[in-house]
């Protein structure tokens, strides 16, 4: 019997409430005292297709899906047909016989279990909508899995108004009851309530632990335009602007967006957008605009695969170059990746707060994996939100000069005032322009104020020396580096776990700060590495080319994967043993 | 009382002698006169063409930002500080070609500002080819068998994109153009102005007296300009005749009405205190 170490994949088509089940059950494990991690992979269509929700849930701390699955819940046949090779040895599959017609031959297995349950027929006795079978099928997952149906009741009549709430619960009790009489103990995985360590935690995904954080950080503007994988930021925000006295609104462009957050942020007002690849090409002459106003909006690139549309509902890592070199000129900015939820709202706190004090853009890069994607963690410590603005003029300018909102300072940085401030005149320009925000064509002057932008850089690389740029995960010791960015990070730490079993094999370089390229914190962990390894979600290693960019040296061997999908950690150890 | 003088920069003004801009320019800064405005509680948004310059020849705030964006820029300027009054100057390629997409969706949103087109029918700092609003056979630069398409007709647009206050100028007349732009930003919704605006370098067929002898006022006319009707006729009229003055107005809820939760707040002092979250992560446990 394998006791809190499961991997359940729901699946179905598109409409059928795929995602919602697979974070209900989740959510039940969550209450259970289980670490959990949740993906969705979803096709770009409204009804039909195959969509899938694959939860992982542990006594352990889980950082991604595994390789293979141990309970499929098959709404149609296509999931069984897809997904039974994933299936471990003595898994199983709920499905619904009368539903769906399976030959052996199809099958082609017979080390896994099929659990029929009348899905369709209990749904219908029950008068509810046929949505409904999936609630069925996570009862009967519940009795296979021996795991308290109570947890789920609470969970269901958290999740739905009353009445709603209460057709779910019969509809889990009678899918509950017909897989305890009719497959007890048959099933060789089991879930248990399990102790904690008493901290309060969440079910989050990438997206919302953004969202939050821009919240926590005082954004008062989010604009944006939809677009896949981006747009549940959009969805949440605009579900609680008005708790929280926020402005949240869909404009009619990203390049719409982008400028009316510049337009926010010059008045005095954190603003964010967020778009994927497609809108940020649209936003990046506004964030040229930005780094030349000297104005600190955060942008948010959630990527999805290119070149062009692409696979709009999966993910990818191609546009790190673009985030780092979008819009034409030079000017400093900052490009943060965060690897999990975690880093995603602690990091976006960051954000705001670098942005504003050395007035240029931030961009947080993430990818459909972290954005759309799941997983338990301690609540975020909102003792912890620290607001720093850098030097703001409120109310009156006492000063006794003309007020100049580009005044060349030692460092660069300009104090701040808003329009409306009495006693200046707040005048910036995105042509060049002389300190009081005047166009200006003189030579002399242009190089003094491209050299005060660049000069807030130093600043604000000094400061960086106090930031998580880059983290060392594992054994400091281990002969092999690997590195990687953002999203791969949950892989890459169970990969590394699994590849560390006997010995210390692997530690695993997870750059955070892209712009400014922590170039000397890498150096002095490369220089204890034997042999470096590189895992991305893209095509051409950007990160090894930024590496030899900025250190002047190669890494050994590159792992790519970009066919739109995250990695799993028992392959991705393989591929790292295969090229050591 | 805010003067002329204090309206006044240290920049030379590189316009063209004879330029329509300089009407637009006097007529703003009589109308901010005019109104009483102080200087600390106006920002003047441009994009990018010859009128994008404003910028630099009116002592107020000011955001020089790029070709075609004035409009989303000066809405996230409002949405930050509905305090402020927000005065966007465009230009017709800037707002009509580039921007055109912003346009109908302002009339829409109907935030409490002003949009002021500099309208002369050509791209002047690109040293002449033809935009929108170039007439058919307008030979240009970049048009030298003369432009192919009829032109857009700005006014008939903001009309039927629900524009709250909808009024063309002719800077060729001055007060009459200052009173327009009274009107506009007093008036509580997206105002927009077209504004006839001769090109003396290159836009040899709109010329002052091309312009003088064609437009009279909608008011000298009893134009009723409540009657949206009775506007968008008058929009429609163009040739030996050309209307200007106040189209269309009406009073219906801006953008800021519907949003009660931000009512009164001032937004960027709360941008410095930290939110506590705590509510919405309950959600996720």
């Amino acid at each position: 019997m394998i006791t809190n170490k499961l991997s359940l994949l729901v699946g179905g088509e598109a409409g059928a409430g795929i995602s919602r089940s697979g974070q209900l059950f989740a959510k039940a494990c969550l209450r259970g005292g289980l670490n959990v991690f949740g993906t969705i992979d979803y096709q770009s269509l409204i009804r039909g297709g195959h969509n899938f929700y694959t939860v992982r849930a542990e006594t352990q701390q889980v950082y991604c899906q595994d390789d293979t699955v141990d309970l499929i819940i098959a709404l149609n046949k296509e999931t069984i047909l897809l997904h039974k090779d994933e299936l471990a040895k003595g898994g199983a599959i709920i499905y619904d016989a009368d539903q769906i017609k399976i030959t052996k031959q199809e099958l082609s297995r017979d080390d896994i279990n099929l659990i029929h349950v009348p899905l369709r027929k209990i749904a219908k006795d029950l008068a509810g909508p046929q949505i409904m079978e999936n609630t069925v099928a996570l009862g009967a997952a519940i009795a296979l899995l021996d795991y308290d149906p109570q947890i789920m009741n609470q969970v269901l009549k958290d999740a739905f108004k009353p009445k709603i709430a209460q057709q779910n619960i019969d509809a889990t009790k009678q899918g509950y009851d017909y897989a305890k009489q009719n497959y007890k103990d048959m099933f060789g995985y089991k879930l248990q309530k399990t102790k904690t360590d008493g901290k309060q935690r969440i079910f989050v995904a990438g997206n919302e632990a953004v969202a939050l954080a821009a919240i926590s950080a005082g954004c008062k503007l989010y604009a944006a335009y939809p677009m896949t994988p981006s747009t549940s930021i959009l969805h949440f925000l605009a579900s609680v602007d008005r708790e929280y006295n926020m402005v949240v609104l869909q404009t009619e462009t990203e390049i719409a967006a982008m400028n009316m957050v510049a337009g926010a942020s010059y008045a005095g007002v954190r603003s964010m957008t967020a778009t994927s690849g497609g809108g940020f090409c649209l936003m990046s002459e506004g964030i040229g605009m930005v780094g030349m106003t000297e104005t600190s909006p955060v942008v948010v690139l959630v990527q999805r695969p290119g070149p062009s549309t692409g696979l709009p509902t999966y993910t990818a890592q191609g546009d790190l170059r673009f985030a780092i070199h979008a819009s034409q000129g030079e000017f400093p900015r900052l490009v943060i990746a965060p690897g999990d939820v975690e880093e995603a709202y602690y990091l976006t706190l960051d954000a705001f707060n670098l942005a504003e004090k050395y007035q240029i853009p931030a961009i947080i890069i993430s990818d459909k994996y972290l954005g759309e994607s799941n997983q338990t963690t301690q609540i975020y410590d909102q003792t912890k939100t620290k607001i720093d603005r850098g030097q703001i003029i409120t109310d009156t300018y006492a000063g006794t000069e003309e007020y100049m909102r580009h005044k060349i300072t030692e460092n660069g940085i300009s104090p701040r005032a808003f329009p409306g401030t009495k006693n200046a005149l707040v005048r910036t320009n995105a042509d060049e322009h002389n300190e009081l925000g005047y166009t200006t064509e003189d030579p002399i002057l242009s190089t003094k104020m491209a050299d005060k932008r660049f000069k807030k850089l130093e600043a604000l690389t000094k400061e960086l020396q106090n930031h998580a740029t880059v983290k060392l995960h594992g054994p400091k010791t281990a002969k092999t580096t690997i590195i990687g960015w953002g999203s791969t990070k949950g892989p890459i730490l169970e990969a590394m776990k699994i590849l560390n079993k006997n010995e210390d094999k692997v530690n695993y370089l997870q750059v955070i700060y892209l712009t400014p390229f922590p170039t000397d914190r890498i150096k002095t962990i490369l220089q204890s590495a034997k042999e470096t390894v590189v895992v991305e979600n893209n095509q051409t290693s950007q990160l090894s080319s930024l590496i030899r960019e900025h250190l002047l040296v190669d890494v050994d061997h590159r792992i790519l994967q970009y066919d739109g999908r995250p990695f799993n950690p028992q392959s991705l150890a393989q591929r790292i043993l295969e090229v050591l | 009382m805010v003067t002329l003088d204090d309206l006044k920069t240290p920049k030379t003004n590189t316009w063209c002698p004879g330029c329509g801009n300089f009407g637009i320019l006097m007529a703003f800064k009589k109308a901010l006169i005019e109104l009483g405005l102080q200087r600390e509680d106006v920002v003047l948004v441009s994009g990018i063409g010859c009128h994008g310059k404003m910028v630099n020849y009116v002592n107020i705030n000011g955001f020089h930002g790029i070709h075609g964006r004035v409009i989303p820029a000066a809405q996230g300027i409002k949405l930050a500080n509905p305090d402020l009054t927000v005065v966007g100057f465009a230009g017709d390629a800037d707002q009509y070609n580039e921007g055109w997409g912003h346009f109908a969706h302002a009339m829409r949103t109907n935030m409490d500002m002003t949009l002021i087109v500099h309208d002369n029918m050509v791209l002047g700092l690109t040293t002449g080819q033809a935009t929108s609003t170039s007439q058919q056979g307008f030979k240009s630069k970049s048009t030298p068998y003369g432009v192919i398409p009829p032109m857009l007709n700005p006014v008939a647009h903001a009309l039927i994109s629900n524009g709250s206050f909808v009024a063309r100028g002719f800077s060729g007349d001055m007060f009459h153009l200052k009173s327009l732009m009274v009107e506009a930003i007093r008036h509580r919704g997206f105002a927009v102005i077209d504004v006839f605006q001769p090109c003396v370098s290159f836009n040899y067929l709109n010329t002052y007296d091309w312009f003088t002898q064609r437009v009279y006022k909608l008011e000298e006319q009893g134009h009723d300009p409540t009657d949206k009707q009775q506007a968008l006729q008058k929009a429609l009229e163009w040739g030996d005749r050309i209307p200007i003055g106040i189209f269309y107005k009406e009073e219906r809820p801006t953008y800021h009405d519907s949003l009660p939760h931000v009512k009164g707040l001032d937004l960027p002092k709360l941008s410095s205190k930290p939110v506590d979250v705590t509510a919405s992560m309950k959600e996720m446990m």
